[in-house]
Order: C-alpha cells, then structure tokens, then sequence
C-alpha cells in the first residue's frame, strides 16, 4: 500500500469513506511528518492535539458525506480562525486569537476537514519569496537553499514536503500560482468574487482572493469546489452557479481555442522556459485544441499598475494595526508616540516599504498622476482579456519568467523580486480565474509551472485544459525528504 | 448698494459695513436601528462598548455591508430637501489616525455622493429665502474619546463607531445668525417630517460645521473662510458666527488678513480659537473603498421612496393658509414641528380653527414653553383643549374665566366642563338675571348715568366692568354690552 502521506486529496477521502483508514491514521500521519519536518519552517502555529482530538470524534460518529470526511488540513496563516491564533506572519499580530472564523475556512470545517495548524506566509502576503515573515523564512523541499516561493510559501513547502494533504492559499498578485510553480504543485486563483474575503487578513482588497493549493488538479477542482461560495458579508462576493467542479471534471479541450499572447514573451526569460512553454502547446494541441496567437498589448503596464494599486490599497487597509485594540503595542509618550513605535516595531521592512508607496501614491497631488492613472490602466488591461476571449477559450502563458531563486538572493533587491510577479499580476487586475500547474524541470531539476487563464467564472474551462495537460506532462515531483533527520 | 434692507444682518467698523457669509455642514444622525455597515445596535446611552460588533472595532478581516434601510433614509431625506438623488454614487475611504477611529479611515462619500442638489425655503419675516443645498452624502460616525475620566489615558467608547451620518452641505447662501437658526429648525423639521433624523441636539444627533466669511457690503467677491468644527446647538452656532464674524472684521480693519483655518468654539469663553491651519490640513488621501461596490439603485426604488413621503412643512404650510384661512405667520408656527401640526390638526377636528390656532400658539405655547416640555409632553390633551375652545364657542365661558381653567387643566388634565361644574364657573348668559345686575349697578351710580347721558362715552366700561364685578367675573360680557347699551341708549 502506497504511504498515506502520498494519497491525493481525492484518494484520501475516497479511503476513509470507503474505511480503508481512518481519519485518526490519516491525521496522525500528517502531524508525525510535520513534527519532523520543522527545519523547513513552514507551521506558525501547530494544532496537531486538538486536529487528533477531532479526527478521533470524526472516526467515533463518522458523516460520509462530507466532501473531505475528516481530512487534515494546514492552512494558511491569513485566514482567521475561531480560538486558534492568527498571524498574517507578522509581529503586530503576533498574539492575535479571533473569535471568529473565515468564511473560506469555514466551509472547509464544514465539508469535514480539520485545522492542522496555520502555515508560514510572507508578511500580510507581501512577498514573493516567503522571506518577509516575522516568523523566519520558510525553506523549499526542493533544496535546501531555495526559496519556495510567495506569498503563500509556507503552503506551497508544507504541500510539496508532504506536511498536508492539499492548503489554501491567497493571491493578490500571484501568491498561489508562483509558489505552486516553484514547488511544482498545482494552484489556481479564482475569479474574483468567487471564494469569499470575509474573515482573511486584508492585503489589496480589490485583487485578493482565495484559492486552493493541491497535488493534482482533480483535487484542485474539489478543494475549490469546497472553498467557492456566495457570502453576504462580503459585498463583493458574487453570486453565480457555481458547478460541481470535480464531477464536471473532464480531459476533453477538442476544439478549444487556447490563446499565445506575444508580450509574454519577455527579455531575458530563460530558454527552457520559452522550450516549456513551446511543450504546452504541442501538448494541448495533442488533446484538439487550437494554438491562436494574441496580443494583450498593454502587459508591459501591468506590474507598474499592480504595484500602484497593491500598496494604495495596503496603506489603508493596514491603518486599522495601530496598537488601540488588539495585537502588538509599544508604549509611547502620547498617542501619536505610541502609534509611531508600534508601528514601527510591528511592521517589517517591505511592509512599509509598501505602506509608504500606497501612502504616497494616493497623497493629494499626486493621487491623479499615480493612483488615478493606475486604475485607467487597469481598465485597459482588462479590456485586453476582454477582446482575446472574443477570440480564445482560454490562454496559456509561463506562470513565472524564472524557476525559484536562492535565500537571500532577491532581498536587497525590491523591484527584480517584484518582477517574478510579472505573469501572474495581470490577472489579478482584471479579475480573472488562472491556474499554475507543473510542466517541467530546469537545468538544475527545478520545477517549472504554466498558467492558464481563463474567462471570468470559468474555473472549469480551465480546470479541464489543466487537467488535459496534466495527463500529457506526466509530472513527478521527486523530494528525498533531506530535511528529515 | 442702495437698497440695504434695514432687517440685514451687518458689521460695521470705521464707517464701513461688512456682510457676514455663512454655509453650514450638518451632520445628521440617519433614524435607524442599526449601523450603517453592521447590524449594531444605535441606541443613544448604553453602556459603552455595549453595541460593537467586530467590523465596528476593525478586526482583521472584517468588511463592511451597506444597510439598505439607511440608504433609503438618505433618498428620503434628498427628495424631501427637493434635490437629485443620484442613482449611482460610491462610497470613499478617508484616511486618518485617531483613536476612536478603529478602521484607520471613515467610510464616507467624497466626489459621488448620494444626493446632489436642492434647497431649503425660509420663512423670513422679510419673506420666503430659498438656501441651496450642494450635496448629502452617507458617511460613518467615529467613536467617541473620553478623556477625562481617567487622570493619564483617554478611554475610547466605540458605541457610536460606524452610526451613520448624513452630511448635508449648504451653499455659502446663509447671511445672519438668525438665519442660520431658521435653516437649521427647517432642516430639522423636514427631517422629522420624514423620520429621517430626529434632530435632537443634546444626543449629538445634529452637529454642524459652521464656515464663516464676511465681505464689504457690496462686493460679490467671497471672503476667506475659517471652518468652526462641531457645534452643537444652535445658540453656540449663532455665538460663534457672531464671535468669527467680528474677529474677521476686526483683523481686516487693522490690516491683516484672514487665513483659511480650522477653529474650534470654546463655549466657556465664548470665542473661536484656530485649531489647524491650511497648512496643517489632513491630507485624507480619499479613494473608493475597495470593499464596497458604488451603490447603485434604479428608479423604482426611488419612486416606492417617493410614495413615502409624508405631507412636508411647506406644502402643509400652504394647505392651512388656504384651507383654514390662517395667517402666514400663524400657518409658520403651527407646521414648524410635526407633532404641533399634528396637535393642531386634532383640536380643529371638533372645534374652531381660529380660536384653536389662537389658544395653540399662544396659552399652549406659553405653558410649554415655561415647563421645558414638547408638544407631545402637553399636560394638555388635543382633546380637552378642544373641549374648553367649544365651552368659549358655545358661550358657557369667557375668554376670561377660560384662562382661569386653563390654568388648573395645566395641573390637571381634565375634562374643562366638569372643572367648569366643580368651580361653578359657568358664564351667567340669563338676560333677564343679568338686567336684574346692570340695573342694580345703574341705580347706585346715579351721576355717573347722567355724565354719561350728557356725553362722557368713556364711562360705558366702567358700566361693564362694575356689572362684571357684580357677577363675580361670570357674566357673559357680549350680553352685558346688549342690555347695558339698550339701557343707557334706550
């Protein structure tokens, strides 16, 4: 029998549905993994007693009916989560325990999985390399040098490394798909609207979304399936139909039209992954879909619009950590002592260097030039995806220009770390469902991921192009568990 | 100019008169049970920290929903201020630091408010004065900081974080204290009219920003304007306008000039002080709030609005004076407060519109006015003020001895006709006992008959008044003027 830690998402519910484990075994091997694997740095905080505890209720007065009957899961620590402390990684929230509990997580609990622990993630999920948490950076199972991405680093390392069988992410710019590239795990961004904001730490609150973090795509279509709802607490949350998504679920794409843009193709992107993406044609041409090439001119504007908007947004979204309520405070002679040292205790570096930007951009008079432009061209950009899904189903592009870098090497240096975020921004200001999924390895047996992007609230099309190229691309993630002594 | 108008408000130092110029931004508490993006609970003087809700204290992730029921308020109160309502306006973050500020910003509404513009009419005494109105717009309340309860920290009380709050700007259109009383009872009654706010000003629930120029009569340029933040009644307002007003002049005079600032209204010593200057201004650094989409509603939902609308002051004011041939002023009076017309309207079910309007405005108010109380705390039921103005009509009573049962009705609601009963008050309206009097009083006045005979008309009253004390105050006086005059003419 193959190891419980490496069943799927769906095999694993599969077998506890069917008693061939139990949730308890399932659990249990979860938490004994993730006990050995703390060199990685992944959990910021651990609930493995109390997910026993649950899952041994569960086996007591199991409901087979749940979508995830009993599965441990270890979540990211930007969702708020009833009694269990809630981080954001940061230092100004360091001993903050809501009262209250995420809607998306919420509805995990509700499908029958359990709370493994709250996993590592970059400062309020500023970051793309899970260097910027309070905590310690978190290390990729790939190497032990490398960086496993961000912002949701510690998800996509804990996934990778076998501490959990599948997380959740969220993604502003590409904090689910660049890190589930880097790791050579499966990750998809919804449409935004689909998965509710309400009770996750706010970071831009017009590109944030939630998303699942998985070792296929079938699971991934499962785990959004469970995640994915309307809530009228958050108002921009968008009722549609949401299908079935695992049970729609199919490898036939004959006939699709699947999208080339030409401005992806940027200077300096490495030839394997120009090769790569050359190999995602010929796959999907294999299964009958049609490669049409398009123009998405105003891409090169995207990442200067995305880091406009992003901070302006963060600014005021972060004022709320002032030391008056709740979390970190610094004694201070008076109130506005008091908010300067708290703040600049609480905050690491790139989050103010980002409340400074977003500050700055939406200062009286320069509030036109910066902010207001930013969001004329976010408009162009969408416009773009507007007129190429006139013509494509669907649109595939490298989800990073790079495969992951070192520790250290991209953090005396902003803007070439924000440029790993080139091909994912795009579609978070226009509001669009993507999907990474491994494709390849580079020279030094790296993972290398593909993005697909689709039309709004068709996380299924692009579901079932993933899952068609999966078969195809027949990817193995290879990790010789090096952290584990 | 030529033709100032002798009722204007004017400075004049040195010789020269200068206008005062005043706009006004009140801030209206919306009539509702919850907040205006939670489902707190609003009630004025609960424990503090009794109606907070997670997303009033901005915890992490929380978000805000609009409440529909404070939306409609603020499109009721637009179309009863005769203004646009805009069916698509957007709700903006304005960004600050304080304490009893949890978000870090308001939500409020910056370049697309709710309402656009419209106007108020005053009933000045020199006639009708119609004042712009530029915009409403929704907005949150902040909380509140308490700073002197405890000697070294400030206690913050977030009940009132997140209330929603109308904004209604004027149009600088205001140009005397006095009118600036008038527009806010007007303002105030619309909305109580409506149910829209209810105007109290002891509970904060009316607050306003006070901007004040003055200019040299004359001139159509406006001065420069320093804002007077938050006054709370309408004495402090008038206080501050003619405190500013003065200090401007003043400075202008002198030499100096004004700077655009913020001053506060210091209601022990009666002055404005600067607070902030142009240049210490916040910068709010004003953007759509991300968690909220613009707010959008189409005609049907102002239309059902539309229907709502009760009969306002105005439209009620020109139905008295037509229907009920009251006078202007009478007709001003009597549909300023909602309750009072209401009162009004009850009285004049049963009884005589004139005299009702008469005993209304002028006993009734008296009394309420002297114990403090509204017109729904009357210690006087519409229904027994009707019956007393029916026991005038009717002739059981004077004028007279009505003031008399007034007065015990003050202290004791009661039926005037048994008071009447008890106190054997009723009017002696017999001719035949009321000659019986007249030719008692004539006989022992001999002299004074014949004086009048020969032409002294004067001495008619003292008649009256002697027959009058002869009937211990109950002769029915119109009788008495009959036979008196039948006996000394006849």
């Amino acid at each position: 029998m193959t190891d419980v830690i490496d069943l799927t998402l769906n095999e694993l519910a599969n077998k506890i549905k069917s008693k061939e484990i139990s949730s308890t075994e399932v659990t249990s091997a979860y938490v004994d993994r993730s006990k050995s694997s703390k060199k990685l740095n992944t959990y910021v905080e651990e609930t493995f007693e109390q997910a026993i505890k649950v899952a041994k209720k569960f086996d007591s007065k199991p409901d087979f009916e749940k979508k995830l009957p009993g599965i441990p899961l270890a979540v990211k620590d930007l969702f708020c989560t009833h009694n269990v402390r809630t981080t954001a990684s940061s230092k100004i929230l360091k001993n903050f325990i809501p009262s209250y509990e995420s809607t998306v997580t919420q509805n995990l609990w509700d499908a029958g999985a359990i709370l493994l622990g709250k996993l590592n993630c970059d400062e309020f999920a500023m970051g793309s390399s899970n260097e910027t948490s309070y905590f310690g950076n978190v290390i990729s199972p790939i190497d032990n040098n490398l960086v496993p991405g961000g912002s949701s680093g510690g998800s996509a390392s804990a996934l990778a490394a076998k501490l959990t069988p599948a997380t959740i992410g969220t993604d502003t710019g590409g904090s689910i798909r660049q890190p589930a590239s880097f790791t050579g795990t499966v990750g998809l961004k919804p449409t935004y609207g689909s998965c509710s904001r309400y009770g996750i730490v706010a970071f831009a609150s017009s590109l944030d979304q939630a998303g699942p973090m998985t070792k296929n795509v079938k699971d991934c279509a499962l785990l959004l399936e469970v995640m994915s709802s309307f809530d009228q607490k958050d108002s921009t949350s968008i009722d549609f139909k949401r299908p079935n998504y695992s049970l729609e679920l199919n490898n036939n794409i004959k006939g699709k039209k699947i999208g080339i843009p030409k401005e992806y193709r940027v200077d300096g992107m490495p030839t394997e992954i120009e090769k790569l993406w050359e190999k995602g044609k010929e796959f999907l041409k294999e299964c009958g879909a049609e490669i049409v090439d398009i123009s998405l001119p105003h891409t090169n504007y995207a990442l200067p619009t995305y880091y406009i908007v992003a901070p302006a947004e963060a600014s005021s979204n972060l004022a709320r950590y002032d030391g008056v309520k709740y979390g970190f405070r610094a004694e201070g002679e008076n109130l506005i002592d008091m908010y300067e040292k708290t703040r600049s205790q609480g905050f690491g570096d790139e989050v103010k260097r980002r409340i400074m930007i977003g500050t700055y951009v939406l200062s009286s008079g320069y509030y036109d030039a910066y902010y207001l432009k930013a969001q004329k061209v976010r408009m162009l950009i969408k416009n773009d995806f507007d007129e190429a899904f006139n013509k494509v189903d669907a649109i595939l592009t490298p989800s990073t220009p790079s495969s992951a870098f070192k520790i250290g090497d991209k953090t005396d240096d902003p803007v070439s770390m924000y440029l790993n975020d080139i091909f994912t921004v795009p579609v978070n200001l226009a509001g669009l469902p993507g999907i990474s999924i491994p494709a390849g390895l580079d020279k030094n047996k790296y993972p290398l991921g593909l993005q697909i992007i689709g039309k709004p609230f068709d996380e299924q099309g692009i579901l079932n192009i993933a899952y068609s190229m999966e078969e195809k691309i027949n990817f193995k993630l290879n990790i010789n568990d090096w952290w584990i002594k | 100019m030529d033709q100032v108008n002798k009722d204007q408000y004017l400075i004049e130092k040195n010789g020269k008169q200068y206008e005062v110029v005043i706009g006004l931004e009140v801030h209206a508490q919306v009539l509702s049970d919850s907040k205006l993006f939670s489902s707190s609970a609003t009630k004025f003087g609960s424990e503090p920290n009794t109606q907070v809700s997670l997303v009033d204290a901005a915890f992490p992730g929380m978000l805000p929903v609009i409440n529909e029921f404070c939306v409609k308020q603020a499109v009721k109160t637009g179309i009863g201020l005769n203004a646009k309502i805009n069916k698509k306006s957007i709700f903006d973050r304005k960004n600050y630091f304080y304490a009893d500020l949890p978000q870090g910003y308001q939500i409020s509404q910056y370049k697309d408010p709710i309402v656009g513009e419209g106007s108020v009419v005053l009933d000045l005494p020199s006639g009708p004065k119609t004042i712009g109105i530029e915009r409403l717009h929704l907005e949150q309340d902040a909380g509140k900081s308490i700073h002197d309860i405890d000697p070294s920290s400030t206690l913050v009380d977030l009940n009132r974080s997140g209330v929603a709050l109308m904004e209604i700007v004027s149009k600088p259109d205001l140009r005397s204290p006095e009118e600036v009383n008038l527009y806010i009872k007007k303002l105030r009654s619309i909305m109580r009219y409506l149910g829209t706010c209810d105007g109290n000003m002891q509970e904060g629930s009316l607050r306003a920003d006070v901007n004040v120029s003055v200019r040299k009569v004359g001139s159509d340029k406006f001065g420069t304007r320093c804002e007077i933040k938050n006054v709370n009644s309408i004495k402090f307002m008038q206080m501050a306008i003619e405190y500013e007003a003065n200090r401007q002049v003043e400075l202008i005079e002198e030499g100096g000039s004004i700077d655009q600032e913020t001053r506060l209204f210091d209601t022990k010593k009666n002055q404005t002080r600067s607070m902030r200057s142009k240049e210490d201004a916040h910068d709010y650094r004003y953007f759509p709030d991300p968690d909220l989409l613009p707010l959008e509603f189409d005609d049907k939902f102002i239309e059902t609005i539309k229907k709502e609308i009760p009969e306002l002051p105005d439209q009620k004011k020109i139905r008295f004076i037509e229907k009920f041939k009251l006078s202007p002023y009478e007709a001003t009076i009597l549909v300023s407060d909602l309750e009072t017309s209401k009162f009004f309207e009850k009285v004049i079910e049963k009884s005589d519109v004139k005299l009702s309007a008469n005993w209304i405005t002028g006993e009734l108010f008296a009394l309420l006015n002297e114990k403090n109380l509204e017109i729904s705390q009357s210690p006087i039921s519409s229904e027994n003020l009707s019956k007393l103005i029916n026991l005038i009509s009717d002739g059981t009573i004077s004028g007279k001895i009505a003031k008399t049962i007034f007065e015990i009705m003050s202290k004791e609601d009661k039926d005037p006709s048994i008071i009447v009963e008890e106190k054997g008050l009723k009017q002696e309206s017999d001719p035949k006992a009321l000659e019986t009097l007249i030719q008692k009083v004539l006989s022992s006045n001999e002299d004074k008959v014949k004086q009048y005979k020969s032409g002294k008309d004067k001495l008619f009253g003292f008649f009256v008044g002697q027959v009058m004390k002869e009937s211990k105050g109950k002769g029915n006086p119109q009788l008495i003027n009959k036979i008196l005059k039948e006996k000394l003419n006849g």
